[in-house]
């Protein structure tokens, strides 16, 4: 046995392989997903430095401003953009939003809930909706695209009828009273480092209001879910068990099986981070207006996949980038602000993130064709 | 006790009135290389896929290192060591090898709760079990997708092993492959059978499975048509066996009479 495992030892030192190319630092970066939305981030932010550096878009107020929007994107875009790495797709996270909002506006407007009660109560219900279209889509095997449809109706049918029913109109206003001294309501509410502001306005650093008191009061809440987010699940998809199963999920869903990963669970629970991720959306947009709408969240399914993509989530699945989904927000929040300070009509916002998404999807497509090239 | 290492006794199969397999018998020592060989339809798949637990045998008993058992699931058998690396080889192109090396069964560390995917250690496992076969991933971080065929064959065998298989069942591990790749690989599973594993290799050529196998087993439409040590059999008998032979031989009889004819 000895004589023959010796005569099959194949060759060791591969190093001189003559077909071997040297890979460069910058091929290996290339590789990364999550590149080309950094790389427009760059481009946006240097393109609106030249166009509007002198506008006040870049001044305290104005910064918070467009990262208030782009939090709220990407709030969104990151729970999207984990489900698409898991295969899958959610349209109902627009809808979702809609619906967590006047569940936590009715219990607590019309049936005199504690306001953190009504809060739970949208959770809950987000994990069931999440859990539904989850098991539904590992069930039937049906395309997620289809089921996600369907409960994009589904949800926002229902609540546009239940809010009628219940108020008698579409909106759902009131609830700023109650935020005041709610054991949760602050988490998704509060204006953090508002010192920093404070000594930043007393040293004359930032704008001031007539009263003395600055311009920009203090980091949104939206930013800090965002940022908080946005680690976290880029951690889970490195650095966890469960960020392999996201995609080992999405690349072949029927390899991960055979080798033992829990592909159904797995993807159940993305659902549910879109859902909830939708409702944190809402809870943080209904506690600043203070009112629910049932039509709020329209469209933004949309937006959120569109960030997604942008961020290098391939639409097969298997490939993508939470970070990446982030950095695709703050170029769409970017953009839909700051065309406010340029000459530019806003009516072309629209366009711009159409053109950027075709862009970012032709790029992907090349990029997974150099991924997964044999050689 | 028999020496064997996993016997499949008189294993028959059925679907509905479908006589799918028909006792079928197959003995396996350790660091023996048993070729499975078979046409399209003979039966080989619903062999595989009884031998990795996904159906359960109708007649017939498995007996692992001496002990009766039966397989409820892919994973009683995946329990008891018998491996099966089927065609598709349950790779994900787009991950890297590593992560594909590990995946379902991710080292982890660090305090419970805060347990981690251990990566530098996964790398590390991953580059060195795929050196030991001469396979040198420059990077194990890079995807699977960029590797060859015979590459990805040999990282899912060699994730198997890795995992404690002591049966390794191969399904056509060489049939995308070419003649180079192919060697690559059949290479491979000799190492590894003289190792101390058992390896069954599923395959329709004869060529692949000839230079390397200890004894073959011929299967047509369902039955086995017997097992062979590899001296008592020649290259030639055992294409001829397979229903594939006859054809061939018929073929060329045709062909001959095609020339002749055009010739006058």
């Amino acid at each position: 046995m000895s004589t023959k495992s010796k005569s099959i030892e194949t060759k060791t030192d591969f190093n001189q392989d003559e077909r071997l190319k040297k890979v460069s630092k910058l091929r290996l970066l290339l590789n990364r997903p999550e590149l080309g939305a950094l790389g427009g981030a760059i481009l946006v932010f240097i393109f609106f430095g030249i166009v509007a550096g002198d506008t006040g878009m870049f001044s305290a107020y104005g910064v918070l401003n467009f990262l208030d929007v782009s939090a709220n994107l990407g709030i969104i875009a990151i729970a999207a953009a984990m489900l698409m790495i898991g295969g899958e797709f959610d349209l109902s996270i627009g809808s979702m939003i809609g619906f967590a909002g006047i569940c936590i506006a009715i219990p607590a407007i019309y049936w005199g809930w504690p306001l953190w009660m009504s809060i739970i109560f949208a959770f809950s219900m987000a994990v069931l909706v999440g859990y539904f279209n989850g098991i539904l889509v590992v069930r039937t095997g049906l395309p997620s695209f289809i089921v996600t449809l369907a409960m994009l109706f589904i949800l926002r049918g229902a609540t546009l009828a239940i809010t009628r029913l219940i108020t008698g109109r579409t909106q759902v206003p009131g609830l700023r009273v109650l935020i005041e001294d709610d054991p949760l309501a602050w988490i998704f509410a509060t204006d953090t480092f508002k010192w920093v502001f404070t000594w930043l306005g007393s040293m004359n650093l930032i704008a001031l209001r007539t009263d003395g008191t600055p311009l920009a009061t203090g980091i949104p809440p939206s930013v800090i879910w965002f940022i908080a987010l946005a680690i976290i699940t880029t951690w889970i998809l490195m650095k966890t068990r469960y960020g392999n199963w996201i995609f080992a999920s999405g690349g072949d869903k029927n390899g991960a099986n055979n080798v033992g990963v829990p592909v159904g669970r797995v993807k159940i629970s993305l659902f549910i981070g879109t859902a909830v991720a939708a409702t944190i959306f809402a809870t943080i947009q209904v506690l600043d207006a203070g009112s629910a709408d049932t039509m709020r969240g329209t469209l933004k399914e949309l937006e959120a996949i569109a960030a997604a993509v942008v961020g290098g989530c391939l639409l097969t699945g298997g490939y993508g980038s939470a970070i990446g989904a982030a950095f695709g927000a703050l170029i769409f929040g970017t953009v839909s602000m700051g065309i406010f300070y340029t000459d530019v009509d806003t009516d072309w916002f629209k366009v711009f993130l159409g053109a950027m998404m075709l862009i970012a999807v032709i790029f992907n497509n090349y990029i997974r064709r150099k991924v997964t090239e044999s050689k | 006790m028999s020496d064997y290492l996993v016997q499949f006794n008189n294993i028959s199969k059925f679907f509905g009135k479908v006589i799918a397999l028909k006792d079928v018998t197959m003995k396996l020592k350790k660091g023996e290389i048993m070729c499975l060989l078979g046409d399209n339809g003979a039966g080989k798949s619903t062999l595989i896929k009884t031998l990795a637990g996904v159906h359960r045998p109708d007649e017939g008993e498995i007996i692992v290192e001496g002990k009766k058992t039966i397989f409820d699931s892919p994973k009683d058998a995946l329990d008891m060591g018998i491996a099966t690396v089927y065609q598709d080889l349950a790779l994900v192109s787009l991950m890297s090898v590593t992560r594909n090396f590990f995946m379902g069964r991710e080292p982890m560390k660090g305090p419970a709760f805060f347990k981690t995917f251990d990566i530098e250690k996964a790398n590390k496992i991953a580059a060195e079990r795929m050196g030991q076969i001469g396979i040198d991933v420059r990077d194990p971080s890079q995807a699977v997708g960029t590797m060859s065929g015979g590459e990805r064959q040999c990282l899912a065998i060699s994730r198997a092993i890795y995992f404690g298989a002591k049966v390794l069942v191969l399904d056509e591990p060489t049939s995308a492959l070419g003649v180079h790749q192919a060697s690559v690989v059949l290479k491979y599973i000799v190492k590894a059978a003289s190792q101390g594993l058992a390896v069954i290799l599923i395959t329709h050529n004869v060529h692949h499975a000839y230079p390397v196998g200890n004894s073959f087993t011929v299967l047509n439409r369902g039955k086995s048509l017997g097992t062979y040590e590899k001296k008592n059999i020649s290259r030639e008998k055992l294409l001829s066996m397979m229903a594939g032979g006859e054809e061939l031989n018929k073929l060329e009889v045709e062909l001959q009479e095609m020339n002749r004819s055009s010739a006058n």
